[in-house]
């Protein structure tokens, strides 16, 4: 278990100092697969690298399986790093060994046998799908193979805790999804506790069971993806979610109205029904909708009837409906 | 130029002269090597120095000592390098009991060399990906590892490169040697050229001393494009192996 408590970053600049993390409280449960979101220069990359202490924060605590990590001492702090893995968007793999040595080089430092670190070398490099490149240097591979030898050499270690710093930021869709999979394999399999950094909702929806929203180094929400997803609190968390607001078309809607789904719903019958039950038809004005785990998840914005009765009709049908929640949209522009 | 004619033909017939080039090249060969390997241990370990200890670096170490260090390499590099040989000379007295010859120019080139070599090092060593370092400490190396099992490994194609930097830069330093009472090309050059005004000896000795340099450059060259893993266009052990 992974535990934040009350941590700060702050970093000198001329302009003065700047507060890259305030007062962050998190837990993180062994075995989840935790997402933390968040645009460029919320503080996502800052944060993680508190986990391992790369980054060595101002203030707070980072309690890891019960120990203090700010109070160990260098020698202790380099054992516990070494059940801490971490893949990183640029992978940074070493150029001038080949994909075995790379993966036997955490192995190497901690003073595993040669014979036994290449044999174990090997069969990670098959966990990840690359034994036919145990001989090859990285430049010889694409992104997604070098992300895999990252990947196994994460796993050298034994380690219970993998970072994924933006793992698949530098990756096509395609890649990243192989990638995705693999890590959520590995987690499944292996029981590693996994955190994931990123922009991408796209990634937090594929394999995280949390996720945390950072903004501006501050932690606006937390909590399982499916609460986040459906009805996130937050101005932050809204635009990360919907992140391209509404796509629009013209029309003449006197309200417009935003119905959130919170799983177990799905969205055609909805409008269908409106119209049959109630004979009303509203406009669907923009729809942002999700899967996550066979649910529907999402939101759609819709332009009610002119007509008031009618509008009032559509909100008290939609109202009633389990697994939706509506608001209704004042400062809506078309 | 009738002269120099004659002198030419001189070189190439009398068989004192070809011993002269012979023993001029070996001592040449020999101090530049000497000089070089001594110089490029001080400079590397100097320039780990500098980049490993500096602020932010992986073993940050107190600044006055960097300061200190820093400021010691610039008044080296700063110094006249003939000039910095004569101040250097007495070490040569008290290593090695003489002042004259090709020896005794090794200790003077080493001084002389090893901050510049430190700095020429020092630039391999911060082209090193910081993500790679990232990586390798949160993988849990000790500093040493760090240095020792990353860093010089991977910047080892930028790090030859700049032995053969370095080996050219002394072997024009050794040639200047040979103005103060160093062996070697320089000295021959010096003595049959300058003083006796036998231009075509000096001649020679100096496309000795160029084909040399053009030696060094191309194996140099040759070397770091085979240990360098970072371009693919690199022959590669296993396209060896397919010929073989």
């Amino acid at each position: 278990m992974i535990e934040i408590k009350h941590l700060c970053k702050t970093f000198p600049t001329s302009e003065g100092e700047f507060h890259a993390l305030k007062d962050i409280n998190l837990t993180i449960e062994d075995g989840a697969v935790f997402g933390i979101v968040g645009m460029s220069g919320a503080g996502k990359s800052t944060l993680v690298r508190c986990l391992n202490l790369l980054e060595r924060p101002t203030s707070g605590q980072v309690v890891v399986d019960g120990k203090d990590l700010c109070a160990l001492s260098q020698g202790e702090l380099i054992a516990q790093r070494r059940s801490i893995s971490m893949i990183f968007q640029q992978f940074n793999l070493l150029m001038q060994r080949t994909c075995l040595k790379n993966v036997c080089f955490p192995m190497e430092i901690a003073g595993v046998k040669e014979a036994q670190a290449r044999a174990r070398a090997m069969e990670l490099l098959e966990t990840v799908g690359l034994p036919d490149k145990a001989e090859s240097y990285p430049v010889q591979l694409s992104g997604g193979q070098r992300q895999r030898v990252a990947i196994a050499r994460s796993l050298a270690s034994n380690p219970k805790i993998l970072l994924c710093d933006e793992a698949t930021s530098a990756l096509d869709p395609k890649t990243t999804r192989d990638i995705l999979r693999l890590i959520k394999d590995i987690n499944r399999r292996l029981g590693i506790t996994v955190v994931v950094i990123t922009h991408e909702m796209a990634v937090v929806e594929e394999i995280c069971t949390h996720v945390a929203i950072l903004d501006h180094g501050v932690m606006m929400e937390t909590g399982r993806v499916e609460e986040v997803f459906s009805n996130p609190k937050t101005e932050a968390g809204r635009r990360l979610v919907y992140p391209d607001g509404v796509v629009i078309d013209r029309l003449s809607a006197a309200r417009v109205v935003r119905i959130v789904f919170n799983g177990g719903s799905s969205y055609e019958p909805l409008i269908a029904s409106l119209a049959i039950d109630c004979g009303v038809k509203v406009n669907i004005l923009g729809a942002d909708t999700r899967n996550i785990d066979g649910q529907a998840f999402g939101s759609m914005l819709l332009g009610l009837p002119q007509d008031p009765q009618e509008a009032a009709k559509a909100v008290g049908y939609l109202k009633n409906q389990p697994n939706v929640t509506m608001e209704e949209v004042r400062d809506y522009h078309g | 130029m009738d002269k120099f004619l004659t002198d030419l033909g001189e070189v190439f017939s009398n068989p004192k002269y070809l011993e002269e080039f012979a023993a001029g090249t070996w001592e040449t060969l020999y101090s530049t090597v000497l000089a070089t390997v001594l110089a490029y241990l001080i400079g590397l370990v100097l320039a780990v120095l500098l980049v490993a200890g500096e602020e932010g670096g992986v073993r940050p170490l107190p600044t006055v000592m960097m300061k200190g260090l820093n400021v010691l390499i610039n008044i080296l590099r700063s110094v006249p390098f003939l000039i910095l040989m004569l101040f250097v000379l007495p070490l040569s007295m008290l290593i090695l009991g003489t002042q004259i010859g090709t020896a005794a120019s090794i200790p003077p080139l080493v001084v002389a060399a090893a901050p510049f070599v430190a700095r020429l090092l020092e630039t391999s060593l911060r082209e090193m990906d910081r993500g790679v370092l990232e990586a390798a400490q949160s993988m849990g190396c000790t500093p040493f590892q760090i240095v020792w099992k990353v860093m010089l490994p991977e910047c080892l194609p930028g790090l030859a490169s700049n032995f053969t930097t370095a080996f050219i830069t002394i072997l024009g330093y050794g040639a200047m040697a040979g103005a103060i009472g160093g062996g070697g090309l320089g000295r021959i050059a010096m003595n049959y050229g300058y003083h006796r005004n036998n231009l075509a000896v000096c001649l020679v000795a100096t496309v000795l001393i160029v084909i040399l340099v053009q030696i060094a450059q191309s194996a140099g060259s040759y070397a770091v494009a085979r240990m360098d893993r970072r371009s693919r266009s690199v022959p590669k052990r296993r396209g060896r192996k397919k010929s073989a």
